[in-house]
């Protein structure tokens, strides 16, 4: 269970949340919706630990475990897994050796034994074809001249291969045409477990369709401020967020 | 990849400013007494009982090096070195020509095997019948001696000759005549000037024509001795037709102290011959507050001299507190090939001037440089290149590609490159750009798990790969490792 208790955090002297709270369940699909500059970008980095944040108050906590004590790498040992927005280029690195890396990386951290090659080899191809993605692709440089589908398609892959408990998917259907978002979103849904929670962070109703929520929480000026079931995401593309941008003071 | 987790490994086994090879050893010493002037040259002449031309082509080089100015136009900083307060003959007693390992001195076999360098041919040879090792010949180094060389019989059954030059002298004087001194002429610049002077020892090949080396020859030198200068002077000639591949690693011990290294390296290759010379440099580079390490002024230079012929120089520099290194090619002979490969990382407050020359004088000679320079910490890291085409080079080609990668805020990356074509049939392509490890790719690989010692090693790693696959595969392993332990403590 994911929990985010009256958390308030800047960049320089601008607050960008404002005493924040949301609680995602085990198993559950939250959805994050909310106009531009609300500050969704900023809560699933501070979640995954960037730095660069200021943390005034508030708690994250993990299963009870708090995170804002931990580095990024230990987050995502913990199972914290972000699919980025932009997915980082690194030149040089074929995409299978990332992958291994990781992986590796992550279950090192939990005391796991490394995988083997061949195990390995054969998660990466299940996974793979799940997302529709060529072998071809595994032994190019990460994301390097990847078109903007690819990247978004291999952030999922990654979410596959490292199982985490808890995924945080910031504006992944952004850049994505019709048929990428399906075949994301049916990667996604094959992913969902009774154990495993989402935090769906998005504009647009549509990925909504694909990925049905259990809740929907509308954010403005740094919270939380409405909750809802998935007819919530409905309400909104139809009324739009004016009911909720304009802000009672300046940020 | 598995070298990457071995990398990591390895840096999380080290204390930040641990330094591998920083211990040093008690050796009984042969000395020449400090200083020097014509007296000392001859008594080194006379240590290795070398013939009159000898030590008079020696005497020469001093007579000129006293009119000589110590070079100031690198990016690099440094108090006036005092000659006179040097040692420039410094031997292990006991090592003075062993006919085989027996009579090696044990202690000295003892740093080797603390160096990870296995002198033993039978550990080599049951090395064999396991799967990945090679068999790599070995010449080792220390101080101003070789204590020992490997596989000579071997070798000699395929007429290779490969041997300290100190030997070669006697056995070989006719080819150690020919060509010494004929690629990197002794008056070519102070420190290759000085070394010719006071050269100590080093190794010598020599690959008959059509032969190709059945193995691979390795140097491995090792300064021991406090205030001591090491000038090793290595020459390597490739007969019509002949290939070899050709391995020099370095380390030294921990002192505070500066030490002084000006070795010269010459290769000539005859027609259809070819040399790749791969060095590993690990020079003590001083501790984290720029105090000791090495100075590293070396001249090596490689002559196309025969056509179709090719030199290969790759290397990975991460140790020195001064590098001063520019591995050339003189490509004369027509169809003539040269390529440099470097990797120079530079951390703590290493100051690094290294680069290449290409001089074009042959017909549809072409060359190829590849640069990747690291900085961290303090460090300088500089690019300094020549590509030159002469009048009759028709038809000659170029391509370099100098990139730098910025860790931290303190330190800098320079590229200098000149380029010069004196006929309008050349064509010369550089390319050069300058990045940082972004903090979104640092964050990216935490993200998926990784700690960010080895998130920057994975991305060093990637910036550097199209060197090391020119490495021979064991030394690219092993590079790997030296990447990451050159660049431990650079994360923030």
């Amino acid at each position: 269970m994911l929990e985010v208790k009256n958390l308030t955090v800047s960049i320089g002297d601008r607050k960008i949340l404002d005493g924040l709270n949301l609680t995602v369940q085990d198993g559950e699909v939250a959805a994050i919706m909310g106009p531009n500059g609300t500050g969704k970008s900023t809560l699933s980095y501070v979640i995954a630990g960037k730095p660069g944040y200021h943390v005034d108050s508030g708690e994250i906590l993990l299963d009870g475990q708090n995170l804002l004590e931990m580095g990024p790498d230990e987050r995502a040992g913990k199972g914290v897994f972000l699919a980025f927005q932009y997915p980082v280029e690194i030149p040089g690195v074929a995409t299978m050796t990332f992958l291994k890396a990781a992986l590796n990386a992550q279950r090192r951290q939990r005391g796991e034994e490394e995988l083997t090659t061949p195990v390995f080899m054969k998660k990466v191809r299940e996974a793979s074809k799940l997302l529709d993605i060529k072998d071809e692709i595994l032994r190019r440089a990460l994301n390097v001249g990847f078109s903007g589908g690819e990247k978004k398609r291999m952030d999922i892959l990654q979410m596959a291969l490292l199982e985490p408990n808890t995924a945080i998917l910031d504006e992944t259907d952004s850049g994505l045409d019709i048929d990428a978002i399906r075949i994301v979103a049916e990667g996604v849904n094959k992913l969902r477990t009774a154990k495993r929670s989402f935090l769906l962070i998005t504009h647009y109703q549509r990925l909504l369709n694909y990925i049905v929520p259990d809740t929907v929480h509308v954010m403005a000026r740094g919270k939380i401020v409405r909750t809802g079931g998935k007819e919530l995401a409905l309400e909104l593309e139809k009324n739009g967020y004016r009911d909720f941008a304009a802000a009672p003071e300046a940020a | 990849m598995a070298a990457v987790q071995e990398t990591v490994d390895r840096v999380k086994s080290l204390d930040v400013t641990e330094y591998k090879y920083g211990f040093s050893s008690t050796f009984e010493m042969d000395m020449a007494p400090k200083g020097l002037n014509e007296d000392i040259v001859r008594f080194i002449s006379a240590k290795k009982n070398e013939p009159a031309w000898l030590t008079e082509w020696r005497l020469e080089a001093y007579r000129r090096w006293i009119t000589m100015e110590e070079p100031d136009w690198a990016r690099v900083h440094y108090p006036p070195i005092d000659y006179q307060s040097l040692y420039y003959y410094a031997a292990p007693k006991t090592a003075s020509g062993p006919k085989s390992l027996d009579e090696v001195d044990p202690e000295i076999l003892k740093v080797y095997a603390k160096l990870g360098i296995p002198l033993h041919e039978q550990a080599l040879l049951a090395g064999v019948e396991g799967a990945s090792q090679r068999r790599v010949a070995v010449d080792a180094v220390m101080d101003s001696v070789s204590v020992v060389t490997t596989f000579k019989d071997e070798l000699a059954k395929a007429g290779v000759i490969f041997c300290p030059i100190s030997e070669a002298v006697h056995t070989h004087p006719e080819l150690v005549k020919k060509y010494l001194g004929s690629v990197v002429p002794t008056s070519d610049n102070y420190y290759a000037t000085l070394n010719s002077a006071v050269f100590s020892d080093g190794s010598f090949v020599y690959i008959p024509k059509g032969v190709r080396c059945p193995m691979e020859l390795s140097t491995y030198f090792r300064i021991n001795e406090q205030n001591t200068g090491q000038f090793e002077r290595t020459l390597i000639i490739a007969d019509e037709g002949a290939y070899v591949s050709y391995l020099e690693g370095c380390t030294a011990p921990k002192r505070d102290e500066n030490q002084l290294h000006a070795a010269v390296v010459e290769l000539i290759t005859h027609d259809d011959a070819e040399i790749k010379y791969s060095t590993v440099q690990n020079w003590y580079p001083g501790d984290a507050a720029g105090k000791g390490g090495i100075y590293n002024f070396v001249t090596k230079r490689g002559d196309c001299r025969g056509k179709n012929s090719k030199i290969s120089w790759t290397q990975v520099e991460t140790g020195s507190a001064i590098t001063w290194k520019y591995p050339s090619c003189i490509l004369r002979g027509d169809n003539s090939r040269g390529e440099f490969y470097s990797i120079a990382i530079s951390n703590g407050y290493q100051q690094v001037d290294s680069g290449t020359k290409m001089i074009h004088l042959g017909k549809n000679t072409t060359s190829r440089i590849i640069s990747k320079g690291i900085s961290a910490g303090h460090s300088q890291n500089t690019y300094r290149g020549l590509v030159s085409a002469h009048r009759k080079a028709t038809g000659a080609r170029n391509f370099t590609n100098c990139d730098s990668l910025l860790i931290g805020e303190n330190c800098g990356a320079h590229t200098v490159p000149y380029i010069e074509a004196r006929n309008d049939s050349a064509q010369f392509e550089h390319e050069a750009t300058t990045s940082k490890i972004s903090d979104d790719q640092l964050f990216y690989c935490m993200q998926r798990g990784l700690s960010g010692e080895e998130a920057t090693a994975l991305i060093v790693n990637g910036f550097v790969r199209d060197v090391l696959q020119q490495l021979p595969m064991e030394f690219a392993v092993e590079a790997q490792k030296l990447i990451a332990i050159s660049l431990e403590g650079s994360v923030g």
